[in-house]
C-alpha cells in the first residue's frame, strides 16, 4: 500500500543551525538546480528535434546524485549511471561535455563516436557507462584494486549508481561480491526509484528491501530518504566517509520516485499515481527550496539569482556545441584498435 | 631438457611480470593452487601480491581488468577454460573492445582462453571461441600454435596497448614441446603475420591452432602420394594475414581452410571469403573449408575424433581439391 500523504516534510536538521544550512547544502542544492536546468534544456532540444538518440533524465534524482558528487574528491573514481547528471556536475563534469555528447560534436569527450548519457573522461576519474547494467560495480572495483596494487589506494574512493532494475543483473551480483571480498572503497548508490523503464519493483525482486542484500554481499548498508537532501548529504556523506576511512563497501538504498519517462520517448503512463502522491514521490528539488526559504538559508532572490546564473551556464554550453562542426567524414579513423598497425583492412566499395 | 607449450605460457607470464610491475594475473584459483592448468604454477609465491585468485565472477573479472587498465595497470585474466568466457562476453565485447573507440584510451589487457577440444572434455570445456571474439572490432585475438608462439606472442601481447583474446590450444599443453624456449622476447615473425610454416606447390592448408599439427602432419601422408601441401599457420586470427594466404595461393592455386571451431561463419568462411573477392583469379579449383561438426563437442573420444577435423579429414579435403 502507498501511503497517500503529500510531499515528505523535511527532516529535521541535525547538523547546522536554523540560521545555517549543514556543511555543503547549498552547494549541492545549486549542482542540482544546474542539472535540472541543463536537463530540461536537453528536453527541450530533444522535443525540438535537435538531439539524435535518446534522452535520458535524472528528475526527481538530483538530490540523491548530487550529495554523492559532492562527497567525492579528485582522485576518486565515479561510475554514474543514466541518472546522475547532478552527481556529474558535482564531481566536475563540464556542462559543455554534456551539451557536446548530447549534440554529437567531434569536439565532446566521446567525439561524436558515442552519445548522451554514455560519456566520460576515464582519465578524470569519470567512467563512461555502457548500457549493460550493473557493469560498471567491478570496473570502479577494478580501478581501486588497481591503486591497492600500486600502494596508492588509501584516501581514495570509488562510487557508482544503479536503479533498483539493475540490481538484478548478474553482472552487479558478481561486481558487489567481487568488491566485497577484496573489502574495496566501493560506494554503490541504489536508486530504487520504483520502476525500471515499466517494471514495478513488484516485477524486480521479492526481498522486502534491497537494503536486505548489502549484509549478503558484506557491505556496510544505509537507507536513505532520497527526497530529502538533508538526509541524502548525511547518509552519502557518512558512506564515502566510511569507505575513505577503509571501512570496506558500502551500499546506499535511496527511497525516490522517477520523477519523468524512462526517457523522453516515454510518457510513464504506466506509472501508479498514488506514488506520485505519496512520500516518496516528492520533488527534491522543490523541497529543498522550500526548505532554504523555510529556514532562512537563503532569499528568494539568492535562489532567482542562482537560476539565472544556471541558465547562462546552459545556455553557453549549448551554444559552444550548436556552433562545432559536425563529424569530418574525411578525417576519421576507423579503427577500434591504438595500435594502428594491427588495424584489421577490409575492402570499402 | 624440454619444455611445453604450457610451461612456455607459465615462463611468459613469469616474464611479464617481471618485466613490467603493471602487469598481474586475475582468475580462478590462479594463486597459491597455480590454476586449473598450472599455468600460474609457483607465480603468486614468485610474484606475491600480484597473482590473485577471484571469485567464480567471469564478468566480474573482465570488469575489473577494465577498471585496473583505466588506472594505468595490464591485467592478464585467467578463464578458466575459454567456454567460461561467455559469461564475460558483455564485459569483452562491450565495454574492454569499445573502450578505445569511445574514449581514445587504450585498453590493455589480455584474456587467456585455454581453448579447442580434448578427449572426454564434451560441450561444456572444449569450445573454440576465436570467431566469436574476432567478429567484434577492437579485440585482437591470437591462437599461437608452437611452443615459440607461445611465450614470444603471449609477451607480444600483454605490451599491446589493446585488448587481446590469446586463444592457448589445450591438446598442445602437455603433447607440444620444444627443446628451449626462446632467447629472444620478441617473436621472430611479428603479431599479426601469417607463417608458412611447410613449403608446397600442389595446394595451400591455411589453419591455426592444434590444426597446425594435425595439417603437417596430413602434408606428410599427402607428400607419399606425390602431391606437396603448403601449410599456413595465421598465428593471429585476427588481424588476418590476407597477404600471406594470398601469397601462398598464388603459388599452389589450391585452398583449404580449416579450423576446429563450429562450420556457420566463422574464421575459415571469413579466410574463403576474403581470397574469393580478393583472389579469385589465384584460384585453379573452388576454394574448400573444413570445420567441426554442428554440434556441441561430444563427450566419447571416437565421438569426439569424429567432431573435429583431424590429419585424415584434411588428407581427404586436400585429395578433392586436387582433383578438380
Amino acid at each position: 500500500m502507498v501511503d497517500a500523504v503529500a510531499a515528505a516534510p523535511p527532516s529535521e536538521v541535525q547538523a547546522g543551525t536554523p540560521a545555517q544550512p549543514p556543511p555543503n547544502y547549498l552547494e549541492t542544492f545549486r549542482w542540482m538546480l544546474l542539472a535540472r536546468t541543463l536537463e530540461e534544456r536537453i528536453a527541450s532540444l530533444y522535443r525540438a528535434g535537435k538531439i539524435f538518440g535518446g534522452v535520458f533524465l535524472g528528475t526527481g534524482q538530483e538530490a540523491l546524485s548530487a550529495s554523492l558528487g559532492v562527497s567525492l574528491r579528485e582522485g576518486d573514481y565515479f561510475g554514474p549511471l543514466i541518472r546522475d547528471m547532478a552527481g556529474r556536475l558535482a564531481f566536475g563534469e563540464a556542462p559543455v561535455d554534456v551539451t557536446r555528447t548530447y549534440l554529437g560534436s567531434p569536439l565532446g569527450p566521446m567525439q561524436a563516436r558515442d552519445g548522451n548519457i554514455h560519456r566520460g573522461r576515464p582519465k578524470q576519474g569519470i567512467f563512461p557507462m555502457i548500457s549493460h547494467l550493473g557493469t560498471m560495480v567491478s570496473v570502479v572495483a577494478g580501478a581501486l584494486l588497481a591503486r591497492r596494487l600500486r600502494g596508492t589506494l588509501p584516501g581514495a574512493v570509488g562510487a557508482t549508481c544503479i536503479g533498483d532494475g539493475g540490481t538484478s543483473t548478474g553482472a552487479f551480483h558478481e561486481g558487489m561480491n567481487l568488491a566485497a571480498v577484496e573489502r574495496l572503497p566501493l560506494v554503490v548508490v541504489v536508486a530504487n526509484n520504483q520502476y525500471a523503464y515499466s517494471t514495478p519493483t513488484s516485477r524486480q525482486f521479492a526481498c522486502a528491501d534491497l537494503l536486505d542484500r548489502a549484509a549478503g554481499y558484506g557491505f556496510a548498508g544505509h537507507d536513505v530518504d532520497g527526497t530529502d537532501l538533508v538526509a541524502c548529504l548525511q547518509t552519502v556523506g557518512a558512506a564515502v566517509a566510511e569507505a575513505r576511512a577503509g571501512k570496506g563497501p558500502q551500499m546506499i538504498v535511496a527511497r525516490l520516485l522517477r520523477l519523468t519517462g524512462h526517457g523522453e520517448h516515454d510518457d510513464a503512463s504506466y506509472m501508479d499515481p498514488a506514488l506520485r502522491a505519496s512520500a516518496v514521490g516528492g520533488d527534491c528539488l522543490k523541497l529543498a527550496r522550500q526548505q532554504i526559504l523555510t529556514r532562512g538559508w537563503a532569499q528568494e532572490a539568492d535562489l532567482d539569482a542562482w537560476r539565472v546564473k544556471c541558465l547562462s551556464q546552459v545556455d553557453a554550453a549549448v551554444a559552444t556545441a550548436q556552433s562545432d562542426a559536425p563529424p569530418d567524414l574525411a578525417r576519421v579513423h576507423w579503427t577500434a584498435l591504438s595500435t594502428t598497425d594491427l588495424n584489421s583492412v577490409f575492402p570499402q566499395p | 631438457m624440454s619444455i611445453t607449450y604450457l610451461e612456455a605460457i607459465r615462463e611468459a607470464q613469469a616474464k611479464a611480470l617481471a618485466l613490467d610491475e603493471r602487469v598481474f594475473i586475475y582468475g580462478q584459483d590462479v594463486g597459491a593452487f597455480g590454476g586449473a592448468f598450472k599455468a600460474t604454477k609457483g607465480l603468486a609465491k614468485e610474484f606475491p601480491g600480484r597473482v590473485l585468485d577471484s571469485p567464480i565472477s567471469e564478468d566480474a573479472a573482465i570488469g575489473l581488468a577494465v577498471g585496473a587498465s583505466y588506472e594505468g595497470m595490464r591485467p592478464i585474466i585467467e578463464m578458466q577454460f575459454a567456454d567460461f568466457s561467455s559469461v564475460a562476453f558483455s564485459q569483452i565485447v562491450n565495454q574492454a573492445a569499445t573502450q578505445f573507440w569511445r574514449t581514445q584510451v587504450p585498453c590493455p589487457l589480455v584474456v587467456r582462453l585455454p581453448s579447442g577440444s580434448t578427449a572426454g572434455s564434451g560441450p561444456f570445456h572444449s569450445q573454440s571461441m576465436e570467431a566469436i571474439y574476432a567478429h567484434y572490432p577492437g579485440l585482437i585475438v591470437m591462437n599461437p600454435a608452437t611452443v615459440e608462439d607461445a611465450y614470444q606472442m603471449f609477451l607480444e601481447a600483454v605490451s599491446i596497448d589493446d585488448p587481446v583474446i590469446f586463444c592457448e590450444h589445450k591438446f598442445l599443453y602437455y603433447h607440444l614441446k620444444a627443446d628451449a624456449l626462446p632467447t629472444e622476447i620478441r617473436p621472430s615473425l611479428p603479431v599479426g603475420k601469417a607463417r608458412v610454416t611447410r613449403a608446397g606447390r600442389d595446394a595451400t592448408v591455411v589453419t591455426y591452432g592444434a590444426l597446425v599439427h594435425e595439417a603437417l602432419s596430413a602434408a606428410d601422408k599427402l607428400a607419399a602420394e606425390g602431391a606437396e601441401i603448403e601449410v599456413v599457420d595465421l598465428r593471429t586470427v585476427k588481424p588476418l594475414d590476407l597477404d600471406t594466404i594470398l601469397g601462398s595461393v598464388a603459388r599452389t592455386g589450391r585452398l583449404l581452410c580449416a579450423g576446429e571451431a563450429a562450420p556457420w561463419g566463422g574464421t575459415t568462411a571469413e579466410v574463403i571469403s576474403r581470397v574469393a573477392q580478393e583472389g579469385f583469379t589465384l584460384l585453379d579449383a573452388p576454394p574448400m573449408r573444413l570445420n567441426a561438426r554442428d554440434t556441441p563437442v561430444p563427450y566419447h573420444p571416437a565421438l569426439w575424433q569424429a567432431h573435429r577435423p583431424g590429419a585424415q579429414s584434411i588428407v581427404r579435403a586436400v585429395r578433392d581439391l586436387l582433383k578438380f
